[in-house]
């Protein structure tokens, strides 16, 4: 309960007291005690299964209830502690970039935003989910809004009008499972919906429920909100989101049609499977190789992040053991290297004040320790052995090769190949070329940004070689997904 | 009344007037409440006519003194957007096909969860309103988001707008015009939206309303205020900085209850522990939540209000459109 809690009070609490500095220590609290929830949620979930709690005391299908099991609990895990290391970094780089009046409401929003996405994951309600979705997402546009760019407004009102009809999707596609059913509770929508699965009103439904998630995961060819939302948002919003909100989004389709309409309906008799497959490798290229063309290192690694969804949706799709645990891992790993990446982009931003890639000459010797995130993370991206992209992506090949996918397989090559070439391309301006003769001078990020940066991008090799833990976590979790309504 | 709605809707999209516009998406959603309330849901009707006819036609109307009156013609092509609005249109109508007749009582939504609201609804939680009790109680955690909701709303609009808080040119805009009839007709007026903002507030248990009616209607008192005797007097009574901390405090006050659930032993917004008799319980937490939520949107509209208000003034030499 506290996960969602903490930044529920926080939020309110901050606009109150109406102070900056008090702002960042109360969030601070906040996201510490929700990380710390979370590790207990995921503890409690190892050793005893999946959790429920019913809220205000009523009985799940009457009232609203919270359901965690192994994926939930792994995605909590990650959104809280993507958002410990940016709310300890964004003190120094919130002051630089949002005016000093407005930086209570930009914490206030982020712990909105927070509390969405975690609400997202941990309810087992489906209106509840489109609820705490509204959440997050209206202060992700207010968030998004808050760059400095003037192009950033720009941004928030198309991703706000894009993420507004997938909105509206999935309300009308719950609003029509509860026509069919009388039920809004996630469990008890499993039990039920079988019986009536065979009707008009639930495929619309599930085809309304579709296109609105495929909006808010940015599914090719839903994605074109997403390159300049990330390109222009504040450096702190920009790593948050691009660490957590596709992957909530992608945690709701997973928990949605595997885990409510179940493996044989989404994928068997609807054409999803043919949809995820086709969309994600689709995505996977394309965004590919705009990225190896862009010239912002921001605009890049929001469209690699088009691409590594597209890794994901293809998991899903291929609805074997191995292709859902890498999605679920990759939910994970992802989030470390988007969040690596960008809280550096962000020290770059703070030193530099540009994230082109011509001002980025010679960073390795002005910013070494950054350079270094930079570099681990861009492996870690590419798929390296030793790194945790290699574990998501070898998952992922496993599963192809078990459906007999082969060219599946060589696709995942392939779009490794295409971010070597766009990654390389960052990493050899950055150590090998010379700075400008007239660049200024310029130490490396203060510590307070460095340590969560250097923090993500050791975890980035810590898991790719311990995998234990997390790869055992999505297995896990992956076989409950699929068994459930077998 | 679905022929008046369609004609509105083409009306308002046709119309590059936008204040004519605004004023027919007011007249849309006046045609909805009616809907609403000829399908028996006094209560959606209600929040409908309050907020959709009536507050956020003022708020798109003060948004309109920022923009200027006239749309701009548009160069793209309409084909896109029509063939996916075309396309959603023909999935919902498909998807209807298969669905319960209208109105059928055998039908799931009326048979499964909603049977024990209805049927058990009152006695469970000591309010004869069956719909305050699903809001409140049954489904509170819904009801906490949607206020979440309107707080992130009421955040995001003084974020990027920025508010006026201190000083400077604290006189504030001028009233609408020295219009005598305007301000009797305002004082009796406004008197009476604010006992009836109460009566909604602490009757929505018994009858239709609630804390969202409420809040609602109470702010358009102030704003009415705002309007007819200047900004100045109306920030007198409700300066700017509280309208943020009332939406913050009708917030925690939600919030507060449902922890006090928590700390006496039940589950997060368990108000069956609030007193010793259980439905009494219920009773006075949803009477403490209501409140809470009546606070909370009162201080997001005027906030939002207010921060579309206070950018009037960098504007306002001289070209005045509305």
């Amino acid at each position: 309960m506290l996960v969602v809690l903490a930044p529920l009070v926080a939020a309110p609490a901050i606009v109150l007291i109406g102070r900056a500095r008090a702002a960042w220590h109360l969030a601070l609290a906040a996201v510490v005690a929700s990380f710390a929830a979370a590790c207990a949620i995921a503890w409690k979930v190892s050793r005893e299964g999946a959790i429920d709690y019913a809220l205000g005391g009523w009985e799940a299908p009457w009232g609203i209830a919270y359901h965690v099991d192994f994926l939930g609990a792994l995605v909590l895990l990650t959104v809280t502690g993507i958002a410990v290391a940016v709310v300890t970094y964004a003190r120094p780089s919130v002051e630089r970039e949002i005016p000093e009046s407005r930086r209570y409401y930009f914490y206030g929003c982020l712990m909105l935003c927070l509390a969405g996405l975690l609400g997202m994951t941990i309810t087992g309600d489906v209106f509840n989910l489109f609820v705490f979705l509204e959440i997050s997402s209206l202060s992700s546009y207010a968030l998004i809004g808050m760059g400095r760019d003037r192009r950033a407004l720009n941004a928030a009102f198309q991703y706000l009008v894009m993420g507004t009809i997938g909105a509206s999707f999935i309300l009308i596609g719950i609003g029509f499972m509860y026509m069919m059913t009388g039920t809004l509770n996630m469990a008890d929508l499993a039990v039920r919906l079988p019986e009536v699965a065979d009707t008009r009103t639930i495929r619309a439904g599930f085809a309304f429920l579709t296109v609105g998630i495929g909006l808010k995961v940015a599914l090719f060819p839903l994605h074109l909100w997403l390159p300049n939302v990330y390109a222009y948002a504040p450096s702190v919003v920009s790593a948050f989101l691009g660490a957590t909100a596709t992957k909530v989004a992608v945690y709701a389709l997973l928990r949605i049609m595997l885990g409510i309409f179940g493996v044989e309906f989404s994928l068997g008799e609807m054409p999803l499977h043919a949809l995820l497959v086709g969309l994600g490798s689709l995505g996977v290229v394309s965004a590919s190789l705009v990225a190896v063309f862009e010239r912002n290192v921001k605009r890049m690694l929001a469209y690699s992040s088009v691409a590594q969804v597209g890794y994901m949706v293809l998991g899903i799709g291929l609805a074997n053991t191995d292709g859902v645990t890498a999605s679920i891992l990759h939910i994970f790993n992802h989030a470390l290297m988007k969040g690596a990446l960008f809280l550096a982009l962000g020290a770059v931003m703070y030193r530099i004040g540009s994230v082109h890639i011509r001002d980025l000459a010679g960073l390795g010797r002005r910013m070494p320790l950054t350079a270094a995130a930079i570099l681990v993370a861009g492996l870690s991206l590419i798929g390296v052995p030793g790194t945790v992209g290699f574990v998501s992506k070898w998952y992922l090949v496993l599963g192809a090769l078990e459906s007999g996918l082969w060219p599946l397989a060589a696709l995942v090559l392939f779009g490794s190949i295409l971010a070597l070439i766009y990654i390389w391309r960052l990493v050899e301006v950055v150590w090998f070329e010379r700075p400008a003769a007239d660049a200024p001078a310029i130490d490396e990020a203060p510590l307070q940004m460095l340590a969560p940066i250097l923090v993500l991008a050791f975890a980035n090799l810590y898991f790719g070689i311990n995998t234990d833990l997390t790869a055992g976590l999505a297995q896990r979790a992956a076989e409950a997904l699929l068994e459930v309504n077998r | 009344m679905l022929a008046l709605l369609v004609v509105t809707v083409i009306a308002a999209v046709r119309s590059t007037d936008l204040f004519a516009a605004a004023i027919l998406f007011g007249i849309y959603s006046f045609l909805t409440a009616i809907l609403f309330m000829d399908l028996d849901a006094v209560d959606v009707a209600f929040t409908e006519a309050a907020v959709g006819a009536g507050v956020s036609t003022v708020l798109l109307l003060s948004t309109l003194r920022l923009t200027g009156r006239y749309e701009q013609r548009h160069k793209h092509s309409p084909a896109l957007p029509l063939v996916v609005v075309g396309l959603t249109g023909a999935a919902l109508v498909y998807g209807m096909t298969d669905a319960p007749d209208f109105g059928d009582p055998e039908a799931p939504a009326h048979t499964h969860v909603a049977k024990r609201y209805i049927e058990d609804g009152p006695r469970e939680t000591g309010v004869p309103n069956m719909v305050t009790g699903v809001l409140a109680s049954y489904r509170g955690y819904d009801t906490l988001g949607e206020v979440f909701v309107v707080f992130t709303a009421g955040l995001a609009v003084m974020m990027l707008l920025g508010t006026r808080v201190r000083g400077g040119r604290s006189s504030g805009r001028e009233a609408i015009g020295d219009l005598l009839v305007l301000r009797v007709v305002g004082k009796v007026l406004i008197a009476f939206v604010m006992l009836f903002g109460l009566y909604v507030q602490f009757h929505g248990d018994y009858g239709a309303g609630g804390g969202f009616q409420a809040g609602v209607i109470f702010a358009t008192a102030l704003i009415v205020y705002d309007l007819v005797f200047g900004e100045a007097d109306a920030r007198r009574v409700m300066p700017h900085i509280w309208t943020e901390r009332l939406i913050a405090i009708g917030i925690l006050i939600y919030l507060g209850v449902g922890v006090a659930g928590m700390l006496l032993g039940g589950p997060f917004l368990d108000y069956s522990k609030l007193a010793t008799d259980p439905v009494k319980g219920e009773h006075l937490g949803i009477l403490l939540v209501e409140f809470g939520i009546g606070v909370a949107v009162f201080g997001a509209v005027m906030s939002i209000f207010n921060a579309f208000s206070g950018l009037r003034l960098p504007s306002e030499g001289g070209r005045d459109d509305v």
